[in-house]
């Protein structure tokens, strides 16, 4: 299935650099259209007023996390479809199973390489 | 020695008196719960009581010189000065290393744009080389996290030398109302931010593929 990479990507983030680096990194792969959010509560406004074809979140956010932001994007019928990665620094078992439990399409551990954010997208709108 | 229910009821109170005025483990506490012991007993002491004030003397003994061992180590300049001042450097790693994160991408940024005119092959390579370049400059998120981790803990080791010096009556600090009770009213997902994991203890990207799939 081809991939629609002139669709929009939400990428969330409180971190601006980070931000930047994933920004960079999917202009890379020729994802161009780009928007931000800082954290749960305005990517959600966003989500809820744009038009995104795929989200790419940080969990540890304040003040709405980023398992809240899934959270509430499964639980809005016009949203609930969205795919959705999950890109932190919280490498526990219990954190990916709780990732997974509310729903996420997949799960990348900081510090990645622009590989894996490639082929985690590449599977994840495969399926979508 | 207290005999009668008046007098018993009347040394409770004191020592309820004396813990209400003396709720740190002031030494002077104890020689005051002594004085109120001896003002209410009658006649010659038996030997078990004579042991017990002893003890307790020596108690009065022990913890005044745990106060003055607290004072002669100043660990009051451990909440007030130390940890502030280690933080404030933690701080300033997190921002200087931001900054230059933010001149290192601004360049690659522009390299990129460079790119953008070259011939094919050659975009290629530098476009694999700013990839390496973003890739490496997530270090400064995750430092930031581990540092924020480390700042906290110092954190914590302050609250607790506040509460030992106050309790020995050492300084002028008072004990800061976090520490458990702030951990217990806190939601559950907040014990599932730790943060980064030092790497012998983290899972890899594949482990985590791994238990994904799993679910599948």
């Amino acid at each position: 299935m081809a991939i629609d990479k002139a669709m929009n990507v939400l990428i969330v983030d409180d971190y601006k650099t980070m931000l930047r680096i994933i920004r960079n990194l999917l202009k890379q792969i020729d994802f161009n259209n780009v928007d931000e959010a800082t954290d749960g509560a305005e990517a959600l406004s966003k989500l809820r007023s744009g038009n995104f074809g795929l989200v790419i979140s940080d969990w540890n956010m304040q003040p709405m996390t980023g398992l809240q932001l899934l959270q509430e994007v499964r639980a809005d019928a016009r949203l609930k479809a969205m795919p959705f990665i999950m890109v932190t620094a919280e490498s526990k078992a219990e954190n990916v199973v709780a990732a997974r439990q509310a729903g996420v399409s997949n799960y990348i551990v900081k510090p990645f390489n622009a590989e894996t954010l490639k082929e985690k997208i590449e599977k994840v709108l495969g399926h979508a | 020695m207290p005999e009668t229910a008046a007098e018993i009821s009347a040394l409770t109170l004191r020592l309820e008196e004396c813990r209400r005025r003396y709720p740190a483990s002031d030494p002077e506490m104890v020689a005051d719960v002594v004085r109120a012991v001896l003002t209410t007993m009658h006649g010659d002491l038996t030997a078990p009581e004579t042991s017990l004030l002893h003890e307790i003397e020596e108690l009065g003994q022990v913890i005044a010189n745990a106060k003055a061992e607290i004072e002669a180590l100043r660990v009051d300049d451990i909440g007030s000065s130390h940890i502030p001042s280690a933080t404030d450097e933690l701080d300033a790693i997190v921002a200087h290393t931001a900054m230059a994160t933010e001149a290192i991408l601004e360049t690659c940024e522009t390299l990129d744009g460079i790119g953008e005119h070259l011939d094919p092959a050659d975009a290629a390579k530098l476009q694999g080389a700013t990839t390496r370049i973003y890739e490496a400059c997530s270090f400064q998120d995750i430092t930031g996290q581990r540092i924020t981790k480390v700042v906290q803990t110092l954190k914590q080791i302050e609250n607790k030398v506040t509460q030992i010096v106050t309790a020995f009556g050492v300084g002028e600090g008072a004990p800061r109302a976090a520490g458990e009770a702030g951990m217990a009213a806190a939601e559950v997902e907040t014990a599932l931010l730790n943060g980064p994991q030092l790497p012998s203890l983290a899972m890899d990207q594949s482990d985590i593929d791994r238990l994904l799939a799993s679910f599948d």
